[in-house]
């Protein structure tokens, strides 16, 4: 199948409000006859619930979760980027646009980002009429921050909080329309499987997580607003049950997958302490307004440190290298994560990490401290060369800017980082690749769209701080439910769609097989060891840098891993009850895939973009070389095995922004 | 360290349940008190048992999903921490631990440690919202100008994450403070003004059916909320009931 992104002719900044004109409406009296079912709650998807049922839909949301609002955009700290231009700092949309098409390496859809751009001023409007209680000035007016690979500040943020406060503002939205009877809430449900009939999506498979029982649903158009996978490397910033799942089971149902590769590592991350780690944990990007970033710049400072016989406060200034401000004056600090992430790798494999594992460099905040403190001491007319007080009022200052990502912070390393420096290095946390969407967020599954982290089109190779939030949102509040419309125009004849069909039944027997073959399997492992493994070759092999011979072996071994798993787990308890190992090895089982496709995606990418950094495609000064030739989007289209899967190309088409070679220097 | 612990198993919600007693060694002070769940899960399944079921997700201490009642304490000893971010190094070798689901009649046992929080959920459906609708044409977010001090103060109430630690701290197994938190943030902001009358009485209502006792004003939720929730919330909920009431 030939893909067509369907995007609207004519000048880039009128072609979404040409094509919401000229779309089909569906109206409100028919809107009552049709039923839409969204599954994930976090940001996309609860804003597509919300908004599909205040205009009259019938929708049914499904989660894992126990209650949709801990759905994981729930963890989201630093902020939400819009083109308000509130600061007078020559912010626009095309700004907004032009950064984030930058920022992704020239590898997203310049139509889809335009519009991304367009709306973001609509999503603080909606926010703060929701009453999510954004950061303010002493006027009363917003605040806001710098993030990186930017030049203006048009960060919104609520503290460290900013994704449980958007959350729980579409949270609220959804639960006014569930109180009304509008969204029926299936919580703790999984999607195992999208039906399709006749070549639409006409419903799911979803396990009741409690009672085990497998239950049909259907509807006129399946959302997915699953988020990303950035657990196939086990170890990342995701929360335990976030999971490739549902992507994957609609990729199987005819979903094409795109860019699978494209995966953000974060440069701040806290440090693996040891082999027990479940989790890593994710220290804002807003600190890099406020925090700079160093190693020692002699070797027997580093070794000092690690023996403990050296802190790094003891340091002069004269002997620390600010890698970041060194190699990057213009950006400094605040340069794009995949360039700051794979500087900080730089200096660790150069033998200048800080901690025992030497994977660690230094976040510092010595000198915002005293910045802040000399100008409270001058307002308050205190002292301003008496250091203790100046360092009091600036700690004051950093609190109550980021004072519960310090209180995180100390409470998993054990250390204040007002007396000294943070640790960190990178670590997986958002993935740009996902389901191919055309223009209107569809797939190629008529009636299936993917929406948020789960699909791919925004955020090209890399994506920007703080712009996360605006897609999940922009996308449930103000594409989707235009577009869905369109296609849902012709359904308004159609009536209630049956669930006692060979379709639902054929997709349901696949279900309970899959899960009695792993309740039978008896095997003598647990999910997460088979887990840890694939993670392992992923970080190894798929992470920071990558390279043929490593990529060739990790398709290898994934598809070795997987044979074993399906040979070996052991899965207790039974189907028919509450059962989290169940669950996890069906997640781990669909990992297993996706991983494998994941490597073979980067083999083919022989370029470097974004997060995808191939080492035989560098310049001389180590910085990612894009090719010409790989200006497109890979989707793969499943065949059976993850090998035997079908590269097609979307072609990138740059009429209004000139592709050059990204530089933040 | 090597630890005893004591840890609730109940099958299902049926089940009567009963404290079994667990052996664990070579815990890292390191690692979080989930991760230590971890390690012995990983021994009881190889062992070809049924592992402890428990809730958890983000582990970083916002979503939530987290609970456990740690020596007699939601969320365990240490303080303005969910169970997800407390350490080991918070225990010493040797110790026996004692382990239970958050306990409340509104919150019934689903499996082990996991509880049912769904009346928080139905609390919101009740009234925990603004009635708008996505349109794209709400006024510009600039404006109304809220004062920064009422702002930061919605913000404060606004961090609840609904886990449920003051319910199964308060001896009343009392929902107040989750129910102030909320009234609260809306109740500081102009946005809230309009249906501040209807969403604390069907609110408070809705709390009421969902079996959650009286405030008694001993603060232990306050104690043990792991995002510093403060009493003032339940102190404001009572001032907007009182006026809600006056007007009918």
């Amino acid at each position: 199948m030939a893909l067509d992104s369907k995007i609207p002719q004519g000048p880039l900044a009128d072609k979404w409000t040409k094509h919401k004109n000229e779309i089909n409406l569906v109206n409100p009296a028919n809107k009552r006859l049709i039923d839409i079912i969204v599954v994930g709650t976090g940001l996309a998807g609860g804003s597509a619930a919300a908004t599909l049922a205040e205009l009259g839909y019938n929708v049914k949301a499904f989660c894992f979760q126990d209650s949709p609002r801990r759905a994981h955009s729930i963890a989201a700290q630093g902020g939400i980027n819009a083109a308000k231009n509130y600061q007078g700092d020559g912010d626009s949309t095309y700004r907004l646009f032009y950064d984030t098409v930058k920022g992704g390496d020239y590898r997203s859809r310049e139509a889809n980002v335009y519009r991304l751009a367009e709306v973001s001023a609509n999503i603080i409007d909606q926010c703060v009429a929701q009453g999510v209680p954004f950061a303010r000035d002493y006027g009363g007016l917003l605040d806001n921050r710098s993030f990186g690979g930017v030049l203006v500040s048009r960060t919104f943020y609520a503290k460290g909080q900013t994704g449980q406060q958007l959350l729980l503002g579409a949270y609220s939205a959804m639960n006014r329309q569930i109180g009304r009877g509008k969204i029926k809430m299936y919580n703790r449900h999984e999607m195992l499987d999208v039906v399709v009939v006749d070549g639409k999506a006409r419903g799911i498979i979803a396990r009741n997580l409690v009672t085990g029982e497998i239950e049909r649903h259907s509807a006129h158009a399946v959302v997915l607003g699953t988020g990303g996978y950035g657990n196939v490397f086990f170890l990342s910033t995701n929360a335990m049950g976030s999971n490739v799942t549902a992507a994957w089971k609609a990729h199987k149902r005819g979903a094409y997958f795109a860019n699978p590769c494209y995966t953000q590592i974060h440069p701040t991350c806290i440090p693996v302490s040891g082999d027990h780690q479940s989790k890593l944990t994710l220290m804002s990007e807003s600190l890099r307004n406020d925090g700079r970033i160093w190693v020692p710049k002699h070797i027997k400072d580093v070794e000092a440190i690690r023996n403990k016989t050296l802190k790094p406060t003891q340091i002069a200034e004269e002997d620390r290298d600010y890698y970041l401000e060194r190699r990057y004056p213009a950006f400094g600090n605040l340069v794009p994560r995949d360039v700051a992430s794979r500087a900080a790798k730089e200096r660790c494999d150069a033998g200048y990490g800080v901690n025992a594992t030497g994977e660690a460099v230094y976040l510092d905040f010595a000198a915002a401290i005293m910045r802040y403190g000399k100008e409270q001491a001058h307002i308050k007319g205190l002292n301003e060369n008496d250091d203790s007080v100046v360092k009091n009022l600036g700690k004051e200052v950093v609190k109550a800017k980021y004072g519960n990502l310090f209180q995180m912070y100390e409470k998993i390393v054990d250390e204040n980082p007002y007396e000294t420096p943070m640790m960190i290095y990178p670590a997986v946390h958002y993935t740009m690749g996902g389901i191919w969407v055309d223009y209107n967020l569809q797939t190629t599954v008529p009636g299936l769209y993917a929406i948020g982290e789960a699909n791919f089109s925004d955020h090209g190779a890399n994506r920007l701080g703080a712009s996360a939030l605006m897609q999940g949102l922009a996308d449930g509040y103000f594409v989707l439910p235009y577009t869905i419309g369109d296609y849902l125009s012709n359904d308004i004849r159609t009536g209630p769609i049956s669930t006692d069909t060979k379709e639902f039944e054929e997709a349901e027997n696949k279900v309970k097989s899959e899960l009695e073959h792993l309740i039978n399997n008896k095997g003598t492992k647990p999910v997460d060891y088979f887990h840890r493994r694939l993670g392992k070759i992923m970080w190894n092999k798929c992470g920071m840098a990558r390279n043929e011979k490593g990529l060739k072996e990790a398709i290898k071994e994934i598809a070795e891993l997987r044979a074993e798993f399906w040979k070996d787990v052991r899965v207790p308890g039974t189907a028919n009850e509450f059962n989290e190992e169940l669950a996890k090895a069906g997640r781990v089982a669909d990992f297993l895939e996706l991983g494998e496709l994941f490597a073979k995606d980067a083999l083919e990418r022989e370029e470097s973009a974004g997060g995808h950094f191939r080492e035989e495609h560098q310049t001389e000064e180590g910085e990612a070389k894009r090719r010409k030739e790989f200006q497109f989007v890979s989707a793969w289209e499943y065949k059976g095995e993850p090998k035997d899967a079908v590269l097609h190309k979307e072609d990138l088409k740059y009429e209004n922004i000139e592709v050059k070679e990204r530089s933040y220097k | 360290m090597n630890l005893t612990l004591k840890i609730w198993r109940q099958k299902n919600a049926s089940d009567k349940g009963k404290m079994v007693d667990y052996q664990i060694s070579d815990v890292s002070p390191d690692m979080s008190f989930l991760e230590m769940l971890d390690v012995l899960n990983d021994q009881i399944i190889t062992k070809g048992e049924e592992p402890v079921a428990f809730d958890h997700d983000c582990r970083e201490g916002i979503c939530g999903m987290c609970s456990l009642y740690i020596n007699g304490e939601a969320h365990g000893p240490d303080r303005g921490v969910t169970t997800c971010q407390l350490h080991m190094r918070k225990f010493k070798d040797g110790d026996t631990i004692y382990i239970e689901p958050f306990r409340a009649k509104a919150f019934p046992v689903i499996k082990d440690l996991v509880v049912d929080r769904s009346a928080f959920d139905r609390i919101q459906h009740a009234g925990g919202f603004i009635s708008v609708n996505t349109s794209g044409n709400t006024q510009d977010a600039n404006a109304i100008p809220i004062a920064k001090e009422a702002a930061d103060t919605a913000m404060d109430a606004a961090t609840c994450i609904g886990c449920g630690a003051c319910v199964a701290t308060c001896k009343n197994s009392s929902a107040m403070l989750f129910v102030g938190a909320k009234v609260s943030q809306y109740a500081l902001l102009p946005q809230g003004q309009v249906e501040a009358t209807d969403r604390v009485l069907n609110m408070v209502k809705q709390m009421d059916e969902e079996g959650f006792g009286n405030c008694t004003n001993t603060g232990a939720c306050e104690v043990e909320c792991p995002k510093g929730i403060s009493l003032e919330n339940i102190a404001r909920m009572n001032s907007e009931y009182l006026k809600a009431s006056l007007k009918g």
